[in-house]
């Protein structure tokens, strides 16, 4: 991996990231030893996890769901698991105590 | 350029007159002893009107390089001042400063650091900063002060080097002391210094990322970077010195050589000391017939060890003065230890003797100059093998 | 003319560090390689203050205090005759005293037959013309009169580069006027 890198000489100086948004490459889910899991039933739409989240790696979707009790929501939340680093602030926030964290099997 | 007015002015002053010729946009400073007076001075021209730039007034030391740093990232031309416990207090930004290569100039006013408190002159703090990065450069009259300031810009904002530079003085023996300087007016520094931006800034219309965190696949990367842009800025040093040399008709080397040319013995110093050591050569060794010479360094990062080495190559001793020490080291001083590296890695075999004087603002007499002169003599005939394993403490009481 | 040094005793707010400064500034004018510099240290009003000049024709390279001064000046009349003052005073040198007795009886309170004495009561001239004891241009002016190292013009240059415009006025009066009245005991 570290051969493919540039090397110092076209680097540019002082470590100056000149393409905005480059970000999105570093894919931080290695990070992670749990894993957030919504519970679409138990989920109220609060809003609340997307709020919370350090890396804004909750997704708030246009897709519908209906619950098995026939509770019809127009949003759907789910995460982004690429950059969710696994810090279970969701999980903690939660008032429906619908995120569980799981252990990450790779 | 003989015949131009020359003005009484303090070692602070001409280095505030430098300043302001070299139209800062920004001073971010906080005030400490011996410097004060300089930003004090920067302040004073901005409030009536000389120089159009932002005073930041700021709750320390480490506040105020920060301060400069981000306004060296938003592409101003930044000026700061510090001494001593200052420049203890800006010890992490000023890593910050050289590594996002942000070409801020800062004037120094050597001072000893405490304990115990002492407000008087040593090169403890200029020392202290020999590996941050910057480069670095100390005057020894208040003439070489203005002018390193103009030279300090020239170099820092070159686009080959982006590095931050001091230009230090003596504080006290330099500071406050009066001397005729001939001072560069604005439209001159401009022409020699223009007001370009050459380094990345922050600007919303080009985004950029500073100060990014630098995993192991990178940062070692910028460090080697580094390594080569004072690699440049002594290339850059040696054409800007040219360049002043023909526009303002003063020279400047990155080693003076004061009664060099048939010397068999010098004495290596920085600052203000190299004057008392010049004193003492006309007054006092040559009269005696003494072949004493000196070799002062004024660039010392990056430090000159081609040329340096080359004069000593030819000497039958050398002493080296530091007014610091570099406690534990297996050297003693720390220009001892630079001009030791310098000689010795290149197979030279003049004995090189360290000296240490004048902590803590402890004045260095002729009679100490002496002392050192004598001790260095009796080395004549000996190799670097015979050199005294520890350094003289010169002036100290037993 | 070679080298002349100049120590300057005073107490913090009377102006010694000034008039050393003025003294090499006038030297430069004069054509002279000159420096000034206050003994180092925390300044405060009241407190014993000295302060060097150094002139020569040639350049000048040592940042060293000046250890035995060509003359010393007292501007402050309750110094005169400390030891500190004394201290180094080259043989033959200049003792020049805020004072108002006169120079002989100034020899005889330091007991030193060998120096050159000069007096101004410079408290007296200044308290006329400032209503207050800022003595150091007097002291200047009889610096300048009794050893001759500067032209009183090239002082009287130094005073008008140096002060704002409404004090040149009174200090060139007052710079005259002990340049005029000085006493000297050779």
């Amino acid at each position: 991996m570290t051969a493919q890198l540039p090397g110092w000489k076209s680097l540019p100086p002082g470590a100056v990231i000149t393409r905005p948004g480059s970000t999105v490459e570093y894919k931080t889910h290695d990070w992670r030893t749990l894993r957030p899991v919504i519970d679409q039933e138990r989920c109220i739409r609060c809003r609340l996890c997307w709020l919370y989240c350090p890396e804004g790696t909750i997704i708030e979707l246009d897709k519908p769901y209906t619950t098995k009790a026939g509770r019809k929501y127009t949003r759907t939340y789910e995460i982004n698991y690429d950059y969710c680093k696994g810090c279970g602030i969701c999980a903690q926030e939660c008032p429906a105590k619908a995120i569980k964290m799981i252990e990450e099997v790779r | 350029m003989a015949g131009k007015k020359k003005l009484p002015l303090s070692g602070n002053t001409a280095i505030a007159y430098a300043a302001k010729a070299a139209d800062v946009d920004v001073i971010s400073a906080y005030p400490i002893t011996p410097q004060t007076t300089i930003v004090e001075k920067l302040a004073e021209f901005v409030a009536n009107g000389e120089l159009n730039a932002e005073v930041i007034h700021v709750e320390s030391e480490h506040s105020a390089l920060s301060a400069a740093v981000g306004a060296s990232a938003a592409g101003a031309r930044v000026f700061t001042a510090s001494s001593s416990q200052g420049i203890a207090l800006m010890y992490e930004i000023m890593f910050i400063a050289s590594s996002m290569r942000l070409p801020i100039v800062m004037a120094m006013a050597t001072r000893a650091l405490s304990a115990p408190i002492n407000i008087w002159n040593d090169h403890g703090d200029f020392m202290a900063a020999s590996d941050t990065g910057w480069v670095m450069m100390m005057a020894h009259t208040n003439q070489e002060a203005h002018d390193d300031v103009i030279l300090a810009y020239k170099i820092a904002e070159h686009p080959d080097v982006l590095l931050p530079v001091i230009t230090a003085i003596d504080g006290y023996f330099m500071s406050h002391t009066i001397e005729p300087v001939e001072p560069i007016e604005r439209e001159e520094a401009l022409k020699f210094i223009p007001k370009k931006v050459t380094w990345r800034v922050l600007d919303p219309d080009n985004p950029v990322t500073m100060g990014p965190l630098g995993t192991p696949e990178w940062y070692y990367e910028f460090k080697r970077q580094q390594h080569e842009a004072m690699k440049k800025a002594r290339e850059v040093f040696d054409e800007a010195t040219k360049e002043f040399e023909k526009t303002f008709g003063r020279n400047y080397e990155p080693v003076e050589y004061f009664m060099m040319d048939d010397a068999e013995y010098a004495l290596v110093a920085m600052g203000s000391v190299a004057g008392n050591v010049k004193a003492y050569i006309v007054r006092e060794a040559r009269k005696r017939g003494i072949k004493l010479g000196l070799i002062r360094v004024k660039l010392f990062r990056p430090f000159p060890a081609e040329e340096i080495a080359e004069v000593i190559s030819n000497l039958k001793a050398v002493g080296v003065i530091d007014r610091a020490l570099a406690f534990g080291s297996s050297y003693g001083g720390p220009l001892y230890g630079d001009t030791l590296s310098a000689a010795y890695i290149r197979g030279i075999d003049t004995p090189i003797v360290n000296f240490v004087a004048g902590l803590g603002g402890r004045p260095v007499t002729f009679h100490d100059i002496k002392t050192m002169v004598d001790a260095t003599l009796a080395l004549d005939g000996k190799t670097r093998k015979d050199v005294p394993k520890e350094p003289y403490f010169i002036g100290v009481r037993e | 003319m070679g080298r002349f040094e100049i120590r300057w005793h005073g107490r913090g707010g009377m102006g010694a560090v000034t008039a050393a400064e003025l003294t090499a500034m006038a030297a430069v004018k004069a054509g002279y390689y000159a420096v000034a510099f206050p003994e180092f240290g925390a300044e405060r009003r009241g407190a014993p203050v000295k302060a060097y000049t150094r002139i020569d024709e040639e350049p000048i390279y040592e940042k060293t205090p000046i250890e035995e001064p060509d003359a010393v000046v007292v501007l402050d009349s309750s110094m005169v005759g400390q030891e500190a003052v004394l201290h180094g005073l080259k043989s033959s040198g200049w003792y020049i005293a805020n004072t108002a007795k006169d120079p002989e009886e100034i020899r005889r309170i330091i007991g030193r037959d060998d120096v050159k004495v000069a007096t101004v009561n410079a408290t007296k001239l200044a308290m006329e013309v400032f209503k207050a004891p800022i003595v150091n241009t007097a002291m200047i002016g009889a610096l300048v009169a009794a050893t001759g190292i500067v032209p009183l013009e090239k002082v009287e240059e130094a005073v008008r580069d140096r002060f704002p415009e409404r004090y040149v006025g009174p200090n060139i009066k007052l710079l005259r006027q002990a340049y005029e009245s000085v006493r000297v005991v050779v």
